[in-house]
């Protein structure tokens, strides 16, 4: 089922379409009736006079993964310390499958954690880490032993059961925190960073691991991380979080095509910011757009609004520069279109950013792929170009 | 830091050195002197060393010194150990700081006002004075030294461990000695050595807060010397500097080790 989800988030447009046909996608928040596993109520952490989380309301469903991301000092963490058990919320309420969790300490909750440190027994051997939680439950030792081996399976680890931690590798180590964190089979995994420590190769592949090992098993994961690229990769849905409070809560495709803000536009992805006006609401093929003003600009721009935006509040178009077309020519159709000159060409093998100076001096960037050789480009530094995009490309952001 | 061997550099070492260790040695090697008069050499002989074996004053004072380091010792570990856990963990609170300071100020404290001040304090309470108030005596010492080795330690130690213990199911104290203690054992260790050491050499703190029947080593070394150099006494202070030798040789590669293995955690 999880599979599929993955599968439908791959898609373009929004992969939380209700339920009901003919293939059923992943998408619990869209259900009315679903029960969320973790459900945050307003829920505030102060530190001394720093406001750490400030009323965040959130539901998590049961075999989702939940990305919580941010820049660093947003809250993530804290919010993850809470569930753990580690922090204790100032005000506001933390429900596990309904019941607040408030007044249980870390060791009675059936949530397990794996730590941005890792956090393995430098004393014990591979397996006795992972057999360590089990062993302070009431399983008899028979099953604990089976258990453990069933864990060096799923990591691959069997064959360094008996290495120490510090005769492992950084991806070996992160492996066996996450095999301790799974050994007693919590409703609920919380991980924090638990790539950071790894390279950036290793990363993608371990990130395939992780999504694999949460479908195999079912288990509801909750990561934080300050990777925008590893949350739109592992996660059914990401809270992407701003000076503790939740900017959005949206599937990975949604968050990129809609954001509400400046910020959630700004913080996932490269855009373009072109600060205006809005105007009235529009019909085309059946779908509603907003007309956008440049001031100094006659043209009439054309986009989507993912809130309403009343007209003439002063507001901005956030277009992304992989879905602005550059020509040499104005095209004819174009419901959206600039005109400047090519200030900077940034080549990256693949793709070719080319930074355009528009005439009030601000720069728009457009991103083509390079799918032709670079002698056979037609547009260089200096030359007058035009910019365009169709309706659908750019959001109209109030806030 | 490649320096040069220069003829220079060897000299100073060795008057370093030998300004160091030469008394020691000269001790050394007479406690080996067949002769009884301690400044003329006579061939070399073991004979003060069986000779101290049927000393039974000094054999009765070596087994209280030895009694009075272990107890000590121990206890200075146990409150050296909580002490720098307390500092280290506790975060911050308004005196802190005096805290911390306080703990470790009798390691700069003179001796004979630590001495005094105790002695004193005894009297006062009407605490008879023996092996037991020694005791005392020394942990207020060696807890100190445990507390500085030990919290040295523990700043550098990953408090997730001790949440991960707890994210597992362990409570509290569970955590505490299935993964902490563990972890810190040899620096403890190191602590209960150097408090140990400590103890034993020990002359001035013990001659004010000892009383009849609880003479220590040095205390009788001290009193024999008066009565004039024996080269007994020299055999036996030899043991006494292999005991602390082996003690704080052993202390630092606890120490050693520890650091060696905080280093691997990467």
């Amino acid at each position: 089922m999880n599979q599929q989800a993955q599968v439908s988030d791959r898609q373009p447009g929004p992969a939380a379409r209700p339920s009901g046909g003919p293939t059923k996608v992943f998408a619990p928040w869209t259900e009315a009736d679903a029960k969320p596993l973790v459900e945050f109520v307003d829920v505030r952490k102060v530190f001394g006079d720093f406001t750490a989380v400030n009323g965040v309301s959130l539901k998590i469903y049961p075999r989702e993964f939940f990305a919580l991301l941010g820049p660093s000092g947003c809250g993530k963490t804290t919010l993850l310390r809470m569930l753990a058990g580690f922090e204790t919320p100032t005000s506001g309420k933390i429900l596990l499958d309904g019941q607040d969790i408030s007044g249980i300490p870390a060791n009675r909750r059936p949530i397990n954690m794996m730590f941005q440190s890792y956090a393995l027994f430098p004393h014990l051997s591979v397996a006795a880490n992972i057999a360590f939680g089990l062993k302070r439950s009431a399983l008899p030792r028979q099953e604990i032993a089976g258990r453990t081996e069933e864990m060096l399976q799923l990591v691959q680890m069997t064959q360094f059961a008996h290495r120490k931690p510090h005769q492992l590798s950084g991806g070996q180590r992160q492996r066996v925190a996450l095999a301790r964190a799974l050994a007693k089979n919590p409703k609920l995994l919380l991980l924090d960073e638990p790539l950071g420590a790894l390279d950036a190769k290793l990363r993608e592949q371990t990130q395939f691991e992780l999504m694999n090992i949460q479908e195999k098993l079912g288990t509801t994961f909750v990561i934080v991380t300050h990777d925008q690229e590893e949350a739109m990769t592992v996660s059914s849905r990401i809270g992407l979080m701003s000076h503790g409070s939740l900017a959005q809560v949206a599937t990975p495709p949604q968050i990129y095509e809609n954001p509400v803000s400046r910020f959630v536009a700004d913080f996932i992805g490269d855009v373009n910011i072109i600060e205006g006006k809005s105007g009235g609401v529009i019909a085309r093929d059946g779908e509603e757009f907003v007309e956008f003003h440049r001031p100094g600009d006659e043209s009439v721009f054309v986009a989507r609004a993912s809130e309403p935006v009343a007209p003439q509040t002063d507001c901005c178009l956030a277009v992304r520069p992989e879905k602005i077309a550059v020509t040499r020519e104005k095209p004819a159709d174009a419901a959206n279109a600039l005109t400047g000159h090519v200030h900077d060409i940034a080549y990256v093998g693949n793709l070719s950013t080319y930074h355009v100076r528009l005439a009030d001096g601000s720069i728009v960037k457009a991103q083509e792929a390079n799918r032709r050789r670079i002698a056979n480009r037609e547009i260089t530094w200096e030359d007058e170009v035009w910019l365009s995009w169709t309706p659908g490309a750019g959001v109209v952001l109030a806030r | 830091m490649n320096t040069r061997f220069t003829w220079f550099n060897a000299t100073a070492l060795a008057f370093g050195f030998s300004f160091l260790y030469l008394p020691i040695l000269l001790l050394v090697i007479y406690s080996f002197n067949a002769s009884k008069l301690v400044t003329v050499w006579a061939g070399f002989s073991t004979k003060w060393y069986g000779e101290l074996l049927h000393n039974q004053a000094m054999l009765d004072a070596a087994w209280v010194t030895l009694r009075v380091a272990f107890l000590s010792a121990t206890l200075s570990a146990l409150l050296g150990t909580m002490a720098a856990y307390v500092l280290v963990r506790i975060g911050r609170f308004r005196g802190r700081s005096l805290f911390s300071g306080m703990i470790y100020s009798p390691l700069v404290m003179p001796d004979v006002i630590i001495g005094l001040s105790l002695l004193l304090l005894f009297i006062a309470l009407g605490v008879p004075r023996g092996m037991m108030t020694v005791v005392l005596a020394h942990t207020t010492i060696g807890m100190c030294y445990a507390a500085v080795v030990v919290s040295s330690r523990l700043v550098s130690f990953d408090n997730s461990l001790e949440e991960a213990a707890l994210d597992l199911g362990c409570s509290p104290l569970d955590a505490f000695f299935s993964v902490t203690l563990p972890i810190i054992a040899p620096s403890v260790v190191a602590g209960w050595l150097l408090a140990f050491t400590l103890s034993m050499d020990d002359l001035v703190i013990a001659s004010f807060t000892t009383g009849p029947g609880a003479t220590t080593l040095p205390i009788k070394i001290y009193s024999a010397i008066r009565l004039g150099v024996s080269p007994e006494i020299n055999a036996l202070s030899t043991i006494l500097i292999a005991i602390v030798a082996v003690g704080v040789i052993a202390a630092t590669l606890m120490q050693s080790r520890v650091t060696a293995r905080g280093g691997d955690q990467g």
